[in-house]
């Protein structure tokens, strides 16, 4: 355990993160905003610990220490993120400088009105000495005005970033040159096209990271969500209309995102990642997503012979169906059924398998494969890279 | 110290005794109330085990207690039981039976139309619960976007369950709208002009003028779905031309004032608790008044703001966004002058006190959080997330649900006769506010951490179980401390000290009747003169410093009217209309031949009841002329 004062050091620290580490392994807590209040209440609260005694200095190290292990679920266990308040792009810091505004806005209100209750409750509470009845007040006008006033006046600044940020967000991408992407929301999965390259890919987004990317938003069957939480908001696809989000990634990374809207039986398992990469690497993605390597034709054909290419497209094959994903270089993908499991020979065979019994509802059928077939597709389907 | 009235325990023990045909046939509002609150409850049970399970799967990533389409059937009912079988009838239930009490009438203005609405409503309800039985639970969400309703991605029957039956007690809501506006507007007590109506009685009235204007467009929505599942048509079919937002428009044009529907009656409980156990008037009764009124119209201005991720556009956000904050002003109102109710009172602190403190300070988080969801930039990260599961259970749990049971432990001795139990109950209240902040408050972090709502497993590496296993271990609080109000209600209900008719020494009418009331609620009509006529009388005048110092007060009620006083007579007709009703939905699942039978049914109980006098022979009537018969 570390030292109180060196605790308190650490938290008063302004250019420290919200991480802070506690525990001797070093193993790093995060505390949530919403916690900020508390963080700096116990540390007013805590400070002129040289002025009590020794028992008292015990007790409030133990209760600092509680409270602090507390509310920040600090254990061994990796922390959260925050995913939604730590974004790595343009548009999810506007959205975190409105959320900054009104959380600190709310917290105050929220401190002063329960102080309030609270202190009535104590202040007001009934006496063995109290005469009978309290003085009959039936109201104060100007109070009740001032009361109807001031939640408006509040109101006034929190609508102002409010509005700016709605028309930021929603106005044309910034910045020249976006890159243009198309998103279709399927049962249970996403379909990514980027109608300037020629490609077409599905459950992992690859963007440049530094580049805008537009999305035109879309769905095959039912409304869906796309949420990213680290690169910004949600935004439908609503089947028979198109949707706009823009989002400028501002750090290389893997991201994980979901989708938002009740969408049937597997809407849990209609998840997604996001590549954000740095240029050469995005470069070399599209090149390999273009032109990828020919596959080898023994493996081709059972994928014909099997029924798959009814509804799977692999550029570059006869293979050119357009109701599941598109699965060329589908080897290079780090997971599986709309990243559900990772990308595996042993789990893509237990998705050859049996679909709907790795993810309930699957619209992909099982086409009753004997285990040989199963070893040559996925062979051949690891193969394509 | 406290002045009791004359009559002190009832005479009249006879408001609930009788068989089982005696409550089929019942037409008296106190009974229909007792009937709303057993089967409020009772779903209440039902909805809280479906919270349980729920809360099971989600205890730990990638749970496997239930199954995706388990899970997505039990948010569902969860939801859609929690809303129009719980938390509705459960405010009808107090409506039922304090209005008439309240406003110092001897019924509502529409006695067996009454029945008829609570029949409805539990027919209703039964079959909604049927579709657990056909092994088709609706699975759509409460919300019941489409296009997912669609046959085409949703052939089961459990969407039918689910839009027939909300569609019945969309009928009872109706039926009962009409009969309490009309009750409120034309029955009051001579003397009781509008602005010495209750706060309860007034958010009542709110809360009818809303079911009134929002179940016609929610009524219309079911009616589009139930073409396009039942006969071809294309509302809501993208494919064919039809456009599935449709259903967003007019699902939250209901949705959004249906928020108003259910927390405005808990407004109205607290306003009535906070003064009595303050020992002072409601700060500002007229500011009340009107900052309800105003959250209820604006309330039919703000349903765009469900939708901030539909795309829109930029300018419809602003306008909703900004409307949106505009009811925070007469909220905020509220607010402050409930605080203001309490500073300078002598404050008793009884169990009802506790859950309306509970309920303001609860509801305070909620409306906080409320006003985050206002802005759009900042809804767009939360909208479908747990942020709003927290948001709207610190509403309706820490709002609705809290305000209910201040009501439940206020009228109490009014409605059984009997004390309910002060250790239990805050043994109750301190159950509920650590296992709802348990709960609800984690959801808050894992909704800004990401987590999406309606999924039924997660994966292990998003960091998301520990905030979830807290939220179910508070769960489980909460299922203990609604165990104990059981126990507390049993208690009472067996061993309970009988209650006197005032033991809070309340300003209201229904304080002058005894415990229970006796079948005719009051002996003779009151006269009202203040705002707080009982405690005028008690008090009377002289430290009151309001504009009522001249008037006199109510008094209590003698135990035995003077003269004869008919009420209108039992009648089987409203069950059975109800019933027939209740098969033209239902048979629509069956055949139609089904359904036919129930129009069979309901012209017959309709056109029986038409014709059959409102007092017939043999009808319950008290007074001197009656003595010898009863």
């Amino acid at each position: 355990m570390r030292s109180l004062p060196e605790i308190q050091r650490q938290l008063l620290d302004p250019d420290r993160s919200w991480r802070v580490p506690l525990t001797p392994t070093g193993s790093a807590c995060t505390l949530p905003p919403f916690l900020r209040v508390f963080e700096h209440w116990s540390i007013r609260l805590f400070r002129p610990l040289d002025a009590v005694s020794r028992e008292q200095s015990i007790l409030h190290k133990t209760l600092l220490a509680a409270l602090l292990t507390l509310i920040a679920g600090c254990s061994t266990v990796e922390p959260p993120e925050w995913r939604t308040l730590h974004p790595e792009s343009d548009f999810g810091h506007l959205i975190l400088n409105v959320y900054g505004d009104l959380f600190w806005w709310t917290a105050g209100i929220f401190v002063v009105v329960e102080l309030l209750l609270v202190y009535a409750l104590l202040r007001f509470r009934s006496r063995r000495t109290d005469s009978e009845v309290p003085e009959q007040v039936h109201g104060f006008t100007a109070l009740e005005i001032g009361w109807t006033l001031l939640p408006a006046a509040i109101l006034f600044f929190i609508a102002i970033p409010t509005v700016r940020t709605i028309f930021q967000l929603q106005g044309p991408p910034p910045g020249g040159d976006p890159l243009e992407i198309t998103v279709i929301g399927h049962q249970w999965w996403w379909e990514f096209q980027y109608p300037e390259l020629g490609i077409v890919t599905a459950n992992e987004l690859h963007v440049p990271v530094g580049r805008t990317a537009n999305l035109a938003l879309s769905s095959a069957d039912v409304i869906h969500s796309f949420w990213v939480p680290q690169l910004g908001g949600k935004r439908d696809l609503n089947p028979g209309s198109e949707n706009r989000l823009w989002f400028t990634p501002t750090k290389t990374g893997v991201y994980h995102g979901q989708c938002a809207e009740l969408c049937g039986t597997s809407h849990a398992n209609m998840r997604m990642r996001v590549f954000v990469d740095d240029s050469a690497t995005f470069a070399e993605w599209t090149t390999s997503m273009r032109e990828p390597a020919t596959p080898d034709s023994a493996g081709a054909m059972a994928f014909q012979m099997s029924g798959c290419a009814a509804c799977h497209a692999i550029a570059g094959t006869p293979a050119q169906g357009k109701v599941g994903p598109n699965l060329t270089n589908v080897g290079r993908r780090t997971t599986l059924a709309a990243s559900m499991i990772p990308n595996t020979p042993e789990k893509m065979a237990d998705w050859l398998r049996a679909p709907d019994s790795v993810k309930p509802g699957a619209l992909m059928p099982d086409l009753n494969l004997d285990e040989q077939r199963i070893r040559d597709l996925v062979q051949f389907l690891e193969g394509l890279r | 110290m406290i002045p009791r009235a004359a009559t002190a325990t009832s005479a009249h023990g006879s408001l609930y005794a009788g068989g089982i045909r005696s409550w089929l046939t019942t037409v008296d509002h106190k009974r229909i109330g007792v009937l709303y609150g057993i089967s409020a409850l009772s779903y209440f049970v039902v909805g809280g085990v479906e919270a349980l399970i729920i809360r099971l799967q989600l205890a730990s990533a990638d749970g496997t207690l239930v199954g995706a389409d388990t899970f997505n059937q039990l948010f569902t009912m969860h939801g859609t039981t929690m809303v129009f079988l719980v938390l509705m009838p459960l405010s009808a239930a107090l409506f039922n039976y304090m209005i008439p009490l309240m406003i110092g009438a001897r019924d509502v203005a529409f006695p067996r139309l009454n029945a008829f609405s609570f029949w409805t409503f539990l027919f209703g309800s039964i079959l909604l619960n049927l579709s657990f039985f056909a092994g088709s639970p609706p699975n759509a969400g409460w919300f019941g976007y489409a296009n997912l309703t669609s046959r085409q991605y949703n052939p089961g029957m459990g969407i039918d369950f689910w839009l027939l039956s909300v569609q019945i007690m969309g009928v009872a809501s109706i039926a009962s709208a009409i009969n309490f506006t009309v009750t409120i507007l034309n029955m009051r007590a001579p003397g009781m002009s509008l602005m010495r109506v209750p706060l309860f009685v007034w958010m009542a009235l709110v809360v009818q003028v809303l079911m009134l204007l929002a179940f016609p467009p929610i009524t219309v929505a079911f009616i589009f779905l139930l073409f396009d599942r039942f006969f071809g048509t294309h509302f809501y079919i993208p494919s064919a031309g039809g456009t599935p937002i449709l259903w967003q428009h007019l699902f939250w044009i209901f949705g959004h004032p249906e928020v108003y529907i259910l927390i405005l009656p808990s407004f109205g409980v607290v306003s009535e608790v906070l003064p009595t156990f303050s020992r002072k008037p409601l700060f500002g009764a007229p500011f009340m008044i009107f900052s309800g009124i105003l959250i209820g119209f604006l309330g039919f201005g703000v349903w765009s703001h469900h939708m901030f991720t539909t795309g829109l556009g930029a300018v419809a956000d602003t306008a909703f966004s900004l409307a949106t904050m505009l009811i925070a002003i007469p909220t905020g109102v509220k607010i402050f002058n409930w605080i203001a109710t309490l500073w300078g009172g002598h404050i008793h602190f009884k169990t009802p006190l506790y859950f309306a403190v509970g309920m303001v300070g609860l509801f305070i988080i909620g409306g906080l959080s409320g006003i985050m969801h206002a802005s759009p930039p900042v809804d767009i990260q939360q909208h479908d997330s747990y942020f709003v599961v927290a948001h709207l259970h610190y509403v309706f749990f820490g709002g609705t649900v809290f305000g209910l049971f201040a009501g439940i432990y206020y009228w109490w001795p009014k409605i059984t006769g009997r004390m309910i139990g002060e250790g239990l109950g805050k043994l109750h209240f301190w159950l509920m506010v650590i296992g709802m902040n348990l709960t609800f408050f984690p959801m808050h972090f894992l909704g800004l951490d990401g987590m999406p709502r309606r999924i039924y497993t997660y994966a292990a590496d998003l960091g998301w179980d520990r905030w979830n296993l807290i939220a179910t271990v508070g769960a489980f609080v909460i299922a203990v401390s609604v165990l104990v109000f059981f126990i507390n209600a049993a208690r009472s209900l067996i061993a309970g000290e009988k209650a006197t008719a005032d033991p809070w020494d309340a300003a209201t009418l229904e304080w002058t009747i005894s415990s229970p009331p006796p079948e005719y609620n009051f002996a003779e009509v009151p006269q009202v003169n203040s705002a707080r006529p009982y405690w005028l009388y008690k008090h009377g005048p002289t430290r009151d410093i309001s504009r009522h110092t001249k008037a006199e007060g109510s008094q209590p009620q003698p135990e035995n009217p003077s003269q004869r006083i008919d009420l209108p007579s039992p009648s089987g007709w409203p069950i059975l209309a109800a019933l027939g009703l209740s098969l033209v939905g239902g048979g629509a699942l069956v055949g139609l031949w089904a359904v036919l039978i129930g129009v069979a049914i309901l012209v017959f109980g309709v056109y029986r009841w038409a014709f059959q006098p409102l007092e017939r022979p043999g009808h319950p009537s008290f007074g001197p002329a009656s003595t010898g018969r009863r």
